[in-house]
C-alpha cells in the first residue's frame, strides 16, 4: 500500500496505471495520478477543522473557502458521509474522522481509493451503509483497493479478491467461487481460528468492582456533558466482560478512568477488594492491572526505543525490570527475548525499534509484556484490531489461556464476533451508559449492533439504569458455536 | 539512535540473539559517528567554499587554525573554555531529553552565579565548607530559576519555550537592580561586582604549564557521570526518557508527566545553576557586570551538536573552544574573525540535516531487515515460532 501511494519506493518491479508504466516518488505524485489513500492511523491534523483538514495541500483544486465547502458538502452529500466542516478534527470521534479522511481523498479527485481497514471502527449497520457508497463509487467507474482482515467483508463487498500473506500474494479468487473459510485458509496457511470460548470458567470472586462511576466533560460545542455516568459492573476471576458500542461512546473514557489517567467526579472503582479509586496510575498496574491500548502507537509503545525498552514501559518499577531505583537492563532484554520467543514475535532482535516492526507484531510485544506480569485483570481495548489473522489467533488464545489461570478481562471490541466469542457477559455502552446487557450464547452480531444504536432489540436486555445487574456465574457458559 | 540507549555498555543476555546484537551494536556505534562526521565534513567544505568566494584561501585558514589550535597554550584555553560550555549543554540536554526546550540556561546560570558570589562574598568559612554552599546556593537557585517555568508548564501549561525566555529577562533585570553600588555590590574604576569571594574559596587549579587547568572540569566531568548515570541506568531516567518520546504512552504506563516536568525543569536548572563556578570560583572570584552572558546559547548549540550524548558533548564543547580560540588569530593572520561565526553556525546546521539524515537511512535499513528476516524466516518454516503452529503448515494454493 505504501509502495502504491508513493510513500516508500520499490527495489524492484512496475506499477502500472491506466495501461502506463509510473513511478511513485512521493504521496503527491500518487494523488497526481488519481491513487488517494485512507490509512488505517488516521493522518489528520487535530487542531484544524474538518475543511481545513479536507483542503490542505489541494488549496488549489476550491480555494479554501466557499468553493471548498460547497464542495465537500456535495461530496458528503452525495455518498451519505455527514461530515460537518466547522467542527475541529480533535472533537470528533474515530467513527467521523474516518469519514473524514474518506472525504479528503475523494475531494483530491481520486480515482483509485485504497482503504486500509476502512471498517475496524464501525457498526455492521454503517459498514452495509460504507459498502453501499463503495459500490455507488464503483458503479461510476472508480477503483477501490480494499485491505481488510475480515472475510466476510471482503466477500460482500469485492469484485476480485487477493490474498497477501507476508509480503507475498498467495493467491487471487473471485468471491463467487470462494467461502470464507477457504479464504482464512489461504490468509492464515492452516485452519480458520475462531474467538469462541468453549467451557465457563467464571468464579464468584470479584476482582474489578466499578460502582456509580461519573464522569463529565466538554464536547465539541463546549457544553459540559456528561461522558460517563452510572456506570456499574463487576468482573469477577476467570470472567470476561465485554462492552460493545459504537466507538465514542465513552468507551476510551472508561478505560482512561480505570486506569487513572483521568479522575472519575463520582463513583468507585474496586480492585481485588481495595479501593484504588484515588490511586495513582503507576500504583493501580503494580497491583494488577494490565492494559492493552485502544491505540498501540499513542500509548503502548515507544516507537523510537527498541523491543527491550519498550518491554519496561509501564512496569519500570517491578522486576526484571528494575532493582530499587535502578534499571536492570540485562534482566529486561533476557525477559524481553524470551517475550519475543514465546509470543512468536517476529523479529531480527530485541534492539530494533518497536515501530520497525509490523502491527500484529506489536501487538504480541504488548501482550506479551502485559501478562508477563501475571495481571489480576486485563483491560483490552480492541486488542486484535489491525493485526493479521495468525496474530489475532494467537492473541486469543492468550487471553483464553489466561482466563482459565483466573484473569479477569474488560474487553472492549468493535469487532462483534470477537466479543460474542471471547466474551461471558456482554454489556453495550451508548452515550455514556451502560444500557444494555446481552448473553453472548444467545445474542447475533445484528441483534447486539442494533443494541448499540441505542435502540434495544431482540434478544438484548435493557438494563435499569442506577441498578447493578450482576453477571451470573455461567453466563455464557454453552457451547458458544454461532456457526 | 545509538545515544538514546545506554547500549554498549551491557552485556549479551541471551546466548540465541548474542552474535546479531554485536553486529547490530557495531552499526549503531558506527552510524552514530558517521552524522557527527558527516556533518564536519560538510561544514568544512561549506566554510571552504564561503572563504573562496570572498577571496579568501581556506586551506591556509585551516592550517593557521590547527597550527595555533594545537599549542599548548592554547590547549589549556580551549579545556577551560569548555567547561562551562559543557555544563550549560549538559543542562539544555536534561530538558531535550524529555522534549522540553529549556532555553533559559542562560537566565539561570546568571542568577545562579551572582547569588552564589554573592554568598560567597559575604562569608568566611573553611574552603572545604564555603565551596560546597556555593555550588549548593548556585543549583538551589538555577533549580528555582527554572523551576517556575516548570510549575507554570505543569499547572497551567504554559509553554516553557516562552517563560525561559521571559526569565532570562527577569533575570537581568533583577541581578542590574541587585548589581548596583550601596545594594550587593561595590565599585572598581569601571566595573561593578559583588563582594569578592575569599581567597580560600576558590576552587583548586592543575598546575599545567604553561597555564593552569581549572580544577572545576571535575565538576563538568562528574555532572557528565551523573548525567549519564541518572538517564541511562535509573527508572527515573527512563521516566523522563518515555515522557520525551511519547508523553501519552508515559502516561498511560504510569508515569506522572507533570511531576516528571517540574522535576526536569529543577535539574535542568540546578545543572545550569553551575555554569558559572568555572569563571566564579577559577577565574574572577566575584560577579561584575563583566561575568561573561550568553553561555546557555552556546551551550544549546553544543548539545544539539553533542546529540545530547554525555561524551559527545563533550567534544562538542571542546570544538567549540577550538573554533573560538583559533578565530581570533584568524584575525591577526588578516582573515575575518567573523569567519569563525559562520562557521559554528554551518556546523550546528549541518548537524541537524545530517542527524536527521542519518536517522532516516537507519530507520529504512532497519525496516528492510525486518523484512528480510520475515521472508527468511517463512522460507524456513518458521523456526522462531514454537507457539505457532499456523507456521509449520505451509499454503496450498
Amino acid at each position: 500500500m505504501k509502495i502504491l501511494y508513493g510513500m516508500q519506493r520499490p527495489d524492484e518491479g512496475v506499477i502500472t496505471v491506466d495501461g502506463e508504466q509510473v513511478v511513485l516518488r512521493s504521496p503527491a505524485d500518487a494523488i497526481a495520478r488519481g491513487i488517494g489513500m485512507v490509512h488505517q492511523h488516521f493522518m489528520l491534523a487535530d487542531n484544524l477543522t474538518v475543511l481545513e483538514n479536507v483542503v490542505l495541500g489541494a488549496e488549489k483544486l476550491h480555494g479554501i473557502g466557499a468553493g471548498a465547502r460547497r464542495r465537500i458538502l456535495e461530496l458528503s452529500d452525495a455518498y451519505g458521509l455527514g461530515v460537518r466542516p466547522d467542527l475541529l478534527v480533535e472533537e470528533i470521534g474515530v467513527a467521523d474522522r474516518q469519514r473524514v479522511e474518506i472525504l479528503k481523498v475523494l475531494y483530491r479527485g481520486a480515482r483509485t481509493l485504497i482503504l486500509d481497514e476502512p471498517t475496524a471502527v464501525l457498526v455492521p449497520q454503517e459498514v452495509d451503509a460504507l459498502f453501499g457508497n463503495l459500490r455507488e463509487l464503483t458503479a461510476e467507474g472508480l477503483t477501490v483497493l480494499f485491505i481488510s482482515h475480515k472475510l466476510g467483508e471482503v466477500l460482500s463487498v469485492a469484485d476480485d479478491i487477493t490474498v497477501i500473506r507476508r509480503g507475498t500474494t498467495v493467491a487471487t479468487v473471485a468471491p463467487a467461487g470462494t467461502t470464507p473459510k477457504r479464504l482464512a485458509e489461504l490468509m492464515v496457511g492452516s485452519e480458520l481460528p475462531t474467538p469462541q470460548t468453549r467451557e465457563s470458567t467464571v468464579t464468584d470472586e470479584p476482582v474489578l468492582t466499578v460502582a456509580g462511576l461519573h464522569l463529565s466533560g466538554r464536547d465539541a460545542d463546549g457544553l459540559l456533558r456528561e461522558v460517563l455516568a452510572d456506570i456499574d459492573f463487576t468482573i469477577h476471576r476467570g470472567e470476561v466482560l465485554g462492552i460493545a458500542g459504537v466507538e465514542g461512546n465513552g468507551q476510551a473514557e472508561l478505560v482512561e478512568a480505570i486506569i487513572g489517567i483521568r479522575q472519575p467526579d463520582g463513583g468507585t472503582i474496586a480492585l481485588a477488594g481495595q479501593d484504588v479509586s484515588h490511586a495513582p496510575t503507576r500504583t493501580r498496574r503494580e497491583r494488577g492491572i494490565g492494559y492493552i491500548p485502544e491505540d498501540r502507537h499513542r500509548h503502548g509503545l515507544l516507537l523510537d526505543a527498541p523491543l527491550w525498552e519498550n518491554r519496561m514501559l509501564g512496569h519500570v518499577t517491578e522486576p526484571p525490570n528494575s532493582r530499587g531505583p535502578l534499571l536492570n537492563a540485562k534482566g529486561a532484554r533476557a525477559d524481553t527475548e524470551r517475550i519475543v520467543r514465546e509470543y512468536d514475535v517476529r523479529t531480527p532482535g530485541i534492539e530494533v525499534t518497536a515501530g520497525s516492526l509490523s502491527g500484529g507484531n506489536q501487538q504480541k510485544l504488548i501482550v506479551g509484556r502485559e501478562m508477563s506480569h501475571r495481571p489480576k485483570v486485563l483491560i483490552a481495548a480492541h486488542p486484535t484490531r489491525g493485526v493479521d489473522v495468525g496474530a489475532q489467533a494467537q492473541i486469543w488464545d492468550e487471553i483464553r489461556r489466561a482466563r482459565r489461570e483466573g484473569l479477569a478481562v474488560l474487553l472492549i471490541s468493535a469487532d462483534l464476533d470477537e466479543l460474542i466469542g471471547l466474551s461471558d457477559s456482554l454489556r453495550v455502552m451508548y452515550r455514556g451508559r451502560l444500557v444494555a446487557s446481552a448473553d453472548p450464547a444467545t445474542v447475533t452480531p445484528e441483534e447486539l449492533g442494533t443494541a448499540m444504536t441505542g435502540t434495544a432489540g431482540a434478544g438484548v436486555g435493557t438494563a435499569e439504569p442506577g441498578t447493578e445487574t450482576k453477571p451470573e456465574p455461567g453466563t455464557g457458559s454453552g457451547p458458544g458455536e454461532e456457526g | 539512535m545509538s545515544t538514546d540507549t545506554p547500549a554498549g555498555q551491557a552485556r549479551p543476555g541471551g546466548r540465541l540473539l548474542a552474535g546479531l546484537r554485536d553486529g547490530d551494536r557495531r552499526e549503531r556505534l558506527l552510524l552514530g559517528l558517521s552524522a557527527p562526521l558527516l556533518a564536519l565534513v560538510t561544514a568544512l567544505a561549506i566554510t571552504s567554499a564561503v572563504m573562496g568566494l570572498t577571496g579568501d584561501n581556506p586551506f591556509r585558514a585551516f592550517e593557521v587554525m590547527a597550527d595555533y589550535g594545537s599549542k599548548s597554550d592554547s590547549q589549556v584555553w580551549i579545556i577551560n573554555k569548555a567547561i562551562p560550555y559543557y555544563l550549560a549543554a549538559a543542562a539544555v540536554a536534561i530538558g531535550f531529553r524529555m522534549n522540553l526546550f529549556n532555553i533559559g540556561v542562560d537566565g539561570q546560570y546568571r542568577v545562579a552565579a551572582f547569588f552564589a558570589a554573592v554568598v560567597g562574598g559575604a562569608l568566611s568559612l573553611p574552603g572545604v565548607v564555603q565551596i560546597p554552599v556555593i555550588l549548593l546556593t548556585a543549583m538551589v537557585c538555577g533549580g528555582i530559576w527554572a523551576g517556575i517555568a516548570g510549575y507554570l508548564k505543569a499547572s497551567r501549561g504554559v509553554s516553557e519555550v516562552i517563560t525561559t525566555i521571559m526569565l532570562n529577562f527577569i533575570g537581568g533585570s533583577l541581578i542590574a537592580y541587585f548589581l548596583q553600588e550601596g545594594r550587593l555590590a561595590e565599585r572598581d574604576e569601571n566595573i561593578v561586582h559583588t563582594e569578592d569571594i575569599p581567597s580560600s574559596s576558590w576552587f583548586f587549579e592543575f598546575p599545567t604549564s604553561p597555564d593552569p587547568v581549572h580544577g572545576t572540569i571535575l565538576i563538568a566531568v562528574a555532572v557528565g557521570i551523573v548525567y549519564w548515570f541518572v538517564l541511562g541506568r535509573t527508572r527515573f531516567g527512563y521516566d523522563l526518557r518515555a515522557v520525551g518520546r511519547s508523553e501519552p504512552a508515559a502516561e498511560a504506563s504510569g508515569v506522572s508527566v507533570k511531576r516528571t516536568v517540574v522535576t526536569a525543569m529543577l535539574l535542568s536548572g540546578a545543572v545550569a545553576g553551575l555554569v558559572g563556578m568555572p569563571t566564579l570560583l577559577n577565574e574572577s572570584g566575584n560577579y561584575g557586570n563583566d561575568f561573561p552572558e550568553g553561555l546557555g546559547f552556546t551551550g544549546i548549540a553544543i548539545a544539539l551538536l553533542g546529540r545530547n550524548h554525555p561524551v559527545g558533548m563533550g567534544f562538542a564543547a571542546l570544538l567549540w573552544g577550538f573554533l573560538e580560540r583559533t578565530g581570533t588569530q584568524l584575525e591577526f593572520e588578516g582573515y575575518d574573525q567573523e569567519i569563525v561565526g559562520v562557521m559554528q553556525g554551518v556546523i550546528v546546521l549541518s548537524v541537524v540535516v545530517a542527524y536527521e539524515l542519518v536517522r532516516r537511512w537507519g530507520i529504512r535499513r532497519q525496516q528492510r531487515k525486518v523484512g528480510e528476516q520475515l521472508a527468511a524466516q517463512s522460507a524456513a518454516g518458521g523456526p522462531n515460532g514454537p507457539k505457532g503452529p499456523h507456521d509449520s503448515a505451509e499454503v496450498s494454493a
